[in-house]
């Protein structure tokens, strides 16, 4: 933090005002001429925490997607793909047996074993051709999308939040103040918080076993030279198998959340494909923390465009991504 | 690209080595054969086939052709081809005249069309440097965003692209007093634009240009080292390829009389991958082939399925795992599946067809 500070003075100086401002704008009562002009606090805040949470969700499928990039130098464009088979295996278990939790875990298990099966039975063949890799994986989100569009047709489909998250909760945040003085709290549904904690929760986990556990190490040592550390005697391809699964079991656990968040419908794979492809190229491939910040970047960036310049929201996204390549082709943590 | 690489055309005898400077279909009776069919196809076919299925092959063809022309010489897989047609198709009904009024400027279609050419070639060109800043498999995906931002934003615009209902009757051109829509001269325009565009890439290959391409294609380092310009090498593909894919995207427009976009999907942009990947990436012709049959496919695979008693709606899942088989069984596409078939019924001292080649 300090060395980015010392190299980059004047971007350091440009990021604590942006943060500055945000935080202003987030904590304080706003003047009426902020209202008049940029319309209500409410409104604002309505934005942010649906930005943030909107990413944590793309964090999610992002997170699996860059994992695998990370390591195995693999685009695997049936992501998106597997992020709606494991919305449309939440569906199914939590209507059938009634338990929101049990969905997740079912969902992440198949999609798992869906990404055990594609290393196995497919990506190991071609290893280190990229783009047959890509192709392939092109070919099978196609035949996937038509298999669930078979299996589940064409309807919206939405998990039913369980009851003990219905509801909003007051938050700390004032949004106004009434006229008789009275501050009146910013309300915000609790399913959606509770998710991005989640969230958080789930890349804070993968932050520490990356970072302080031996498999860890392992798949660290792999993104950076994966033929040495074969030659040192570590199963790479187990260790393969295991983070493609885990990262496609977090896709199908992003099904799940996007399936309560939103809903399930074909066409939302290719939605959350784009967005994990704009994360990582924001981000930077291969890159965990990289994904959290394209994924805060890009969420809040659509939910904020889509209030205030609702024509333009998905230009303003792509303008960031344009930014990023400009600027930063490789990303804005990736460490190349 | 490792594809590109894969599907290089095996040893030639060194004899045949020698670069011819005529044009190789010249001494290829199938090649006029070929031609000959295309020109009196009116004769053959009635105006179903005509337009429906050897119109609209050519022009996805062209589209193909141009995705085609960056990925078999450059080494870029630009998922964006589509992207480009579909921004010249809306930019001809934009500046022409349509059945919206309220959104076309209502221009003569002599001036429409070369202000959409011009603009399409701008915007491929410079989506082609936004991707020339990354390789491989990084341009698919930069490329492959570009292609669905610009569907979303299609889908939210209605000031100039009028939401998901896209823009409706577009005009086609009258001149000489001939309808140029009607079946016969629309299919001899498209057959005219697909020819010019053919023999552009065909010569472009060969021209001082294109070897560099393929040189940059193999080896940028190397042809840096040499003193070759890497990046406007490869924007000058992009730029070419931009004009040839807005060509088609006149030619769609045409077709179809409206554009919305449902045309400009992101599973339409795969499919002009699907297309070019099919037909086979190294030589002008694969595209062609590869929109001949996914679009015969896409005619009657319907029927075809419910004869054999199967639901007709799983026409994707039969392309999905077509494409799938071509990737995993050739890396060159139809095209390789033939010349390899050829070469183990042949002698070795026996040239293959098409076995010029490149690179």
């Amino acid at each position: 933090m300090s060395r980015f500070i010392e190299r980059h003075p004047a971007w350091a100086l440009i990021v604590i005002i942006a943060v500055a401002i945000a935080l202003w704008l987030i904590f304080a009562v706003w003047p009426p001429g902020l209202e008049e002009a940029i319309g209500r606090k409410r409104v604002f805040l309505n934005a942010v925490f649906n930005g943030i949470t909107l990413g944590g969700l793309y964090f999610l499928v992002a997170s699996g997607f860059t994992l695998i990039f990370g390591l195995m130098r693999n685009v695997n464009l049936a992501h998106g793909s597997l992020y709606l088979f494991g919305g449309y295996v939440g569906y199914a278990i939590s209507t059938s047996t009634g338990s929101w939790i049990l969905g997740f875990i079912v969902a992440f298990v198949l999609t798992a074993l869906v990404g055990v099966l594609l290393q196995v039975i497919v990506f190991r063949r071609m290893e280190g051709q990229d783009l047959r890799q890509t192709m392939v994986t092109i070919g099978l989100s196609i035949v996937f999308a038509d298999l669930m569009l078979w299996a589940c047709g064409g309807d919206f489909y939405q998990i039913q939040t369980p009851g003990w998250l219905i509801g909003p909760v007051d938050l700390p945040l004032i949004t106004a103040v009434k006229s008789s003085g009275e501050p009146v709290y910013l309300r915000y549904p609790m399913v959606r918080l509770v998710i991005f904690a989640a969230s958080v929760v789930i890349g804070l986990a993968m932050w520490l076993a990356l970072n302080r556990t031996r498999i860890g190490m392992i798949i660290r040592a792999g993104v950076d030279d994966r033929d040495i550390l074969a030659a040192t005697g570590v199963r790479i391809q187990l260790v393969f198998v295991l983070v493609f699964a885990f990262g496609a079991g977090l896709a199908g656990i992003a099904g799940v959340v996007g399936g309560t968040f939103q809903s399930l419908s074909p066409g939302e794979d290719i939605r959350f494909l784009l967005a994990s492809l704009v994360v990582v190229i924001v981000g930077g491939m291969g890159s965990i923390p990289g994904a959290a910040l394209g994924a805060l970047i890009i969420g809040l960036a659509e939910q904020l465009g889509s209030v205030y310049i609702p024509t333009y929201a998905i230009v303003v996204t792509f303008l960031i991504m344009v930014l990023v390549l400009a600027i930063r082709p490789q990303g804005l943590l990736a460490r190349r | 690209m490792s594809l590109a690489h894969d599907a290089r055309v095996p040893a030639r005898p060194a004899l045949a080595q020698r670069p011819a400077r005529t044009w190789p279909e010249i001494n290829n009776p199938a090649a006029w054969i070929v031609a000959a069919i295309l020109v009196i196809m009116p004769l053959i076919a009635n105006g179903f086939f005509l337009i429906e299925i050897f119109a609209t092959a050519l022009i996805l063809g062209i589209m193909a052709l141009s995705l085609m022309f960056l990925a078999g010489y450059g080494g870029m897989v630009s998922l964006m081809q589509l992207t480009i047609a579909g921004f010249t198709a809306y930019m001809v009904a934009v500046f022409g005249v349509s059945g919206n009024t309220n959104i076309s400027l209502g221009w003569p279609w002599w001036l429409a069309v070369p202000m959409a050419l011009a603009l399409a070639t701008a915007f491929g060109t410079l989506g082609g440097a936004l991707a020339v800043r990354t390789e491989g498999i990084y341009t698919i995906m930069i490329t492959l965003a570009i292609g669905a931002a610009f569907y979303y934003f299609t889908n939210q615009n209605w000031a100039i692209f009028n939401g998901h209902t896209g823009i409706n009757t577009v005009a086609t051109p009258h001149f000489w007093g001939v309808n140029w829509r009607a079946d016969i001269p629309f299919y001899y325009v498209v057959l005219a634009v697909a020819a010019l565009c053919y023999f552009a890439v065909e010569y472009l290959a060969r021209a001082p240009f294109g070897l560099a391409l393929q040189g940059v294609r193999d080896n940028p380092r190397r042809m840096a080292a040499l003193g070759f310009n890497v990046n406007a090498h490869r924007v000058a593909a992009y730029a070419f390829a931009s004009f040839v894919a807005a060509l088609a995207g006149v030619l769609q427009v045409w077709n179809y009389r409206q554009i919305s976009p449902g045309s400009v999907s992101v599973g339409a942009c795969i499919d002009v991958l699907i297309i070019a990947v099919v037909g086979g990436i190294t030589r002008p012709i694969g595209p062609f082939i590869g929109a001949l049959i996914f679009v015969l496919l896409r005619t009657f695979a319907l029927d075809f399925l419910v004869r054999l008693g199967l639901d007709g709606n799983r026409f994707r899942l039969l392309i999905g795992l077509g494409f799938l088989a071509i990737v995993f069984w050739s890396s060159d596409g139809v095209i390789g599946l033939w010349q390899r078939w050829r070469q183990s019924h042949r002698p070795r001292s026996d040239r293959p067809a098409g076995g010029r080649g490149h690179g």
